[in-house]
């Protein structure tokens, strides 16, 4: 490792000096505490660190080296739209107008946010071609939960009570069953057909009395358009049952397809996906869920409300006894929403086409540079992402995706998804975006072909990959076998008294 | 297209690549009878008027009011240093640490957070993270059925309404959800009747999972907890404490009082309020249930070089691999609220949270006397620590008429809990920190007005500079 | 490598090795291997009824998760305490201390309907 490059840092912990810090909050009058009773109180301070500002920055900002991230380099994880995150949006969720104001504030002091959240809701309508639009989940899985729960409570409220299965194909995401399971549903997953497509035989043959809702990811998460998603939606109908789509992959297909027009009842959208949120390390995102008609009655309170003479309000408890509740505190992440709002008036209805187009145009160019060196189980146009696959690699010399994967960290490149989803054999889930570059997207086919030569020639090289990263490949099986999940600091009675 | 890199003849270069002459015969897989017209989307906004646009918006929010209102979120004072830190696109721009050779600094940071956390809570395991205060209850309710394998859990009235709300989400046709009574009268009015869990306990044909119990309570009030948490063993039951992070800092920590589960807002830890998120869900636990935990985890361990190293670990539980079978289907999770919340607290430190903590609960005592002194009282007599509710008749146009005067005169109690008739009139507020004497003077001056109809002697009243001298209290 | 003859198989990988009223149960180097580093396994209380071919337990590997299912009914007896510190066993020493539990065997009926090593290395050939 070189002098200079990231280094790896001791622990808040470990820096932590007692008498260190201090001079941010005036001191309180000593018996300020005095009316708490005693035996409410702590008796034993918390050990957190004490430290000075400059010694915190260096720690978070040396930290912060260590990680990849899209404002450092290509990141074209598959599934996950890891876009560019325009500054502008951060600016303005920190506008103090909309960091400071308190989420149990009245409606007559929230106009603006309100107003905001309401003409969100009406462009994602429109994006999605469904008829009303929740924005309060706070992630797509609880929007997934909360699609899935108005469908539970559509069917009760029409007296059918039997409909305990949730259809899902093998290639969904992994939220798919496990919020179908929260839900009290049982997951039926259902094989994908030899194109890599929803098998819609299997489907039909699945779908009864029993199945309460389908959960399609369109496209899939292989990267492909379900073509016959028209007759998939009409058995759905047939059988009574209705059609969830997980919205994880719209970024490909803005303006060009609209679920609710096509006839899915409900559906998600990952903000920090496809209206450029940023990722955070994990989170935070927002996952609001559109409905049609069918859903209307039962979404989430509460709603935001335009009165005739223009203001807004937030819905008040109780106002509609039909809606599922709440699935979270106060109406939403509303500082991720306010980037999406700003992201989606930034590109406008032509912006966002651009957008889908874009993408989609990258993700086949990036397949056609790596026909040849690997292979392409599904060689068919793809929408903006696409699955690569080491399996022939592999086969002739021993070098697996992982390894692919861990080498590419060389280069200077994140690795994509890699063995998502689980149908593929050694699969790569490549997702570029529409804001990397050509020549970046150059650069990273340059390097998938340079690191399947070296395969060939010094398997080595890639088996014992990284080289270059902070830190090599991690012993995984001790850290599950023997957890340790928290520094355990000097004991809190040795920590001096605070004055 | 703003933000895009592609020029013209890039667009061709590619297009030509794969043999194509127009982009739309990369969507003829779109069947025709399924395509999209036109999105009916305003047109594309230029930064400079779209800055404009935002900055309208949010001015029309009202956030020049004095405000006393908590009821779950608070303000604090969050130094400069976390937002700038946080600003650095090495943290935002990062997504989920499955690569950990190049995410090292995600991963301690979550590390560094689980034993930050857990030194406030004083309990082993932290999971990072959950999507706000609500959601981590829930999810710790679901955590208490899954470890006893029992389907019934209480909920004390005086956790916040919109979690008891959000639990009844989560519960409803799949699991019991049954809410402990307030204590009507007495000293401990507001607090959770005791005698009523021990009835609802008793039920042997409906055995309990789990006891959720906030302390402080959304009325501000401290509540029995020990006494609680033994009630809730003896009977087999797993106690879930609701927490608030900053009194922590000065009031007993769930670990010591016996709790099993810690869930709680994690905002007020440097988060600004932002109408509503993003915040942060903190849940934590014991050694004993770490299989149960929900959400992601991170273990220190070493690369093939011996070097100490950190990593995403127990992930069997998640959905990625579990699917069905999941603890949860938690995915995106609040990553980047817990580097704040863990920032502010290195920033701050053990004797500035206690002090944050003090002061809150100083500023309070005076506003409960300067209330008094106009004869406004507490709605109850228990303790507290920096939040309590007054009786006050009409308490929605006083609340409003305050708001004409600068003031956000707390939570008009009857907004949020409609269904109780002991909170008819009433207003919860709240003091932190940021609350200056100054201020408190102000406030109880335009309320006295307000009530009294006569203006205030001796008070200049309105909003004013936080950095008013203190000592205008009458 | 073959799998040990004096035991019996399941097809979901697991093995059997019988000693008059009471059977000794683990998974096979087969299933060990395709899971990888082994950290956790769960297994019931002893005194628990299971069922043939129903799930009685879960392993976990760094980056699978796999049920374990009944092989023949009975109740359990013992179940392997090392496995609770020293997961990894499994890896290490499948068919010996890696074992998982004992049961009784309810009905000996059931044992007819496992494998021999012979037909089990044949499936483990066929994928």
């Amino acid at each position: 490792m070189s002098v200079t490059g990231p280094r790896l840092q001791p622990t808040l912990f470990e820096r932590s000096r007692p008498g260190r810090g201090g001079g941010k909050i005036p001191h309180p009058p000593k018996d300020a505490l005095d009316r708490i009773p005693a035996g409410a109180r702590r008796t034993t301070p918390p050990a957190l660190p004490e430290m000075n500002e400059p010694d915190v920055v260096r720690h978070y900002v040396n930290l912060s080296q260590l990680n990849h991230a899209v404002d450092t380099g290509f990141y074209p994880l598959g599934s996950c739209t890891m876009k560019y995150n325009p500054k502008l949006n951060e600016w303005a969720a920190r506008l103090p107008g909309f960091a400071e104001l308190h989420p149990m504030a009245p409606d007559e002091v929230s106009q603006g946010s309100l107003q905001l959240l309401w003409e969100l809701e009406a462009a994602l309508a429109e994006i999605s071609g469904m008829g009303a639009v929740t924005l309060q989940p706070a992630a797509g899985a609880q929007g997934e939960l909360t699609g899935i729960l108005m469908i539970r409570a559509y069917h009760r409220s029409r007296g059918d009570l039997d409909r305990d299965q949730v259809l899902v194909p093998d290639s969904s995401h992994g939220t798919n069953p496990a919020t179908a399971s929260m839900a009290g549903f049982r997951t039926i997953t259902v094989p994908s057909a030899a194109d890599g497509g929803v098998d819609i035989d299997a489907f039909t043959a699945a779908l009864g009395p029993r199945t309460a809702a389908v959960m399609i990811t369109n496209p899939s998460t292989l990267g492909l358009f379900e073509a016959r998603v028209g007759e998939l939606l009409e058995a759905v109908h047939a059988a009574g049952a209705l059609a969830y789509m997980d919205g994880a992959n719209l970024n490909a297909i803005l303006g060009r397809f609209r679920p609710g027009q096509a006839g899915f009842d409900v559906m998600h959208f990952n903000v920090h996906k496809t209206f450029s949120t940023p990722h955070g390390g994990g989170g935070p995102g927002a996952g609001p869920v559109g409905v049609g008609e069918t859903l209307l009655p039962f979404l989430p309170t509460p709603r935001v409300l335009r009165g005739d003479d223009g203001t807004f309000r937030l819905e008040r408890p109780h106002e509609r006894p039909t809606s599922i509740g709440r699935l979270r505190s106060f109406v939403g992440n509303t500082g991720v929403l306010v980037r999406a709002y700003a992201y989606i008036r930034a590109h406008g209805g032509t912006g966002l086409r651009e957008v889908s187009e874009d993408a989609v145009l990258a993700a086949n160019y990036l397949k056609s540079r790596l026909a040849g060196t690997y292979d392409l189980p599904y060689d068919r146009p793809c929408k903006h992402e696409f699955v690569a696959s080491s399996a022939g690699l592999k086969s002739r010399t021993g070098v697996r995706t992982l390894d692919v994967a861990k080498r590419l960290i060389d280069f200077g490149f994140h690795p994509p998804t890699i063995y998502f989803p689980l149908i593929v054999d050694e699969g790569m889930l490549i997702e570029p975006t529409e804001t990397e570059s050509v020549e970046t997207l150059d650069a990273f086919a340059a390097a998938l072909i340079a690191i399947a030569a070296e395969a060939e020639q010094d398997p080595g090289l890639l088996t014992s990959a990284p080289h270059t990263a902070p830190v090599k490949r991690l012993d995984e099986a001790t850290a599950a076998r023997h957890p340790d999940l928290r520094w355990r600091p000097m004991a809190g009675a040795e920590m001096p008294c605070p004055d | 297209m703003p933000y895009g890199p592609h020029t013209t003849a890039d667009r061709e270069r590619m297009l030509g690549a794969l043999g194509l002459t127009h982009i739309d015969q990369l969507f003829d897989d779109i069947p025709a009878a399924l395509r999209a017209s036109a999105l009916d989307l305003p047109p594309p906004e230029p930064e400079l008027e779209l800055s404009a646009r935002l900055r309208g918006l949010a001015a029309r929010n009202r956030t020049d009011l004095v405000s006393f209102l908590g009821a779950g979120v608070y303000r604090h004072w969050s130094p400069p240093a976390v937002d700038q830190l946080l600003l650095r696109g090495e943290w935002y721009t990062a997504y989920t640490p499955y690569q950990p050779e190049v995410s090292q600094g995600t991963l301690q940071s979550i590390y560094e957070y689980q034993s930050l956390i857990g030194e406030l809570v004083d309990l082993d395991v932290v999971s990072a993270s959950h999507y706000d205060g609500a959601a981590a209850t829930a999810e710790a309710a679901l955590m208490a059925c899954r470890a006893t394998r029992r389907e019934r859990v209480l909920v004390s009235r005086s956790v916040h309404p919109h979690y008891r709300a959000t639990l009844r989400t989560y519960f409803e046709g799949r699991l019991t959800l049954e809410e402990i009574p307030l204590l009507e009268n007495g000293d401990d009015a507001g607090t959770t009747d005791i005698g009523a869990l021990e009835t609802m306990l008793g039920d042997a044909d409906h055995p309990v999972a789990g006891v959720v119990v906030a302390n402080p309570d959304f009325l501000g009030l401290l509540e029995p907890m020990a006494r609680i948490g033994e009630l809730a063993h003896a009977a087999g039951a797993l106690f879930v404490a609701v927490i608030e992070p900053v009194s922590l800092a000065v009031l007993t920590p769930p670990g010591a009082y016996g709790a099993d589960i810690a869930a709680g807002e994690g905002q007020p830890l440097g988060i600004a309020p932002q109408y509503g998120g993003p915040y942060l869900g903190v849940l934590a636990t014991t050694d004993a249930l770490v299989r149960q935990i929900p959400g992601r985890l991170v273990g220190m361990t070493t690369d093939l070089d011996g070097q100490r190293a950190f990593v995403m670990t127990l992930r069997a539980r998640e959905q990625d691999i579990r699917r069905d079978k999941a603890a949860s289907n938690i995915c995106t999770n609040q990553a980047l609220l817990a580097l704040a919340a863990s920032i502010y607290l290195a920033a701050i430190g053990p004797h500035g949270l206690r002090d944050v903590a003090a002061t809150g609960a100083a500023r309070a005592a005076e506003l409960e006397a300067g209330l008094a002194a106009i004869g406004v009282e507490r709605l109850h007599r228990g303790a507290y620590l920096n939040e309590f509710a007054v009786r006050l008749p009409d308490a929605r146009t006083v609340h409003r008429r305050l708001i004409e005067r600068g003031f956000l005169a707390g939570l008009v109690l009857a907004d949020a809990e409609p269904d109780d008739p002991a909170l008819a009139d009433a207003l919860l507020l709240c003091t932190t920190e940021l609350t200056s004497s100054g201020d408190i003077a102000r406030f109880v001056a335009a309320l006295d007005e307000v009530l009294t109809g006569r203006p205030s002697v001796g008070v200049e009243t309105g909003a004013g500079d936080p950095a008013h001298p203190v000592g205008a209290a009458r | 490598m073959s799998a040990p003859s004096d035991l019996r198989y399941t097809r979901d990988h697991e093995w059997v090795r019988v000693d008059g009223d009471t059977a000794t149960v683990g998974i096979t180097q087969y299933a060990a291997d395709q899971l990888g580093d082994i950290v956790f396994v769960e297994l019931p209380d002893a005194g628990r009824d299971l069922e043939e071919a129903k799930p009685f337990g879960v392993v976990e590997s760094v980056k699978a998760v796999s049920d374990l299912f009944a092989p023949i009914s009975g109740a359990v007896t013992a179940i392997n305490d090392a496995l609770g510190s020293q997961p990894e066993l499994v890896n290490s020493d499948p068919f010996g201390a890696g074992w998982m539990l004992t049961m009784t065997v309810a009905d000996p009926t059931q044992l007819d309907d496992l494998l021999d090593g012979t037909a089990y290395d044949d499936l483990v050939a066929a994928g």
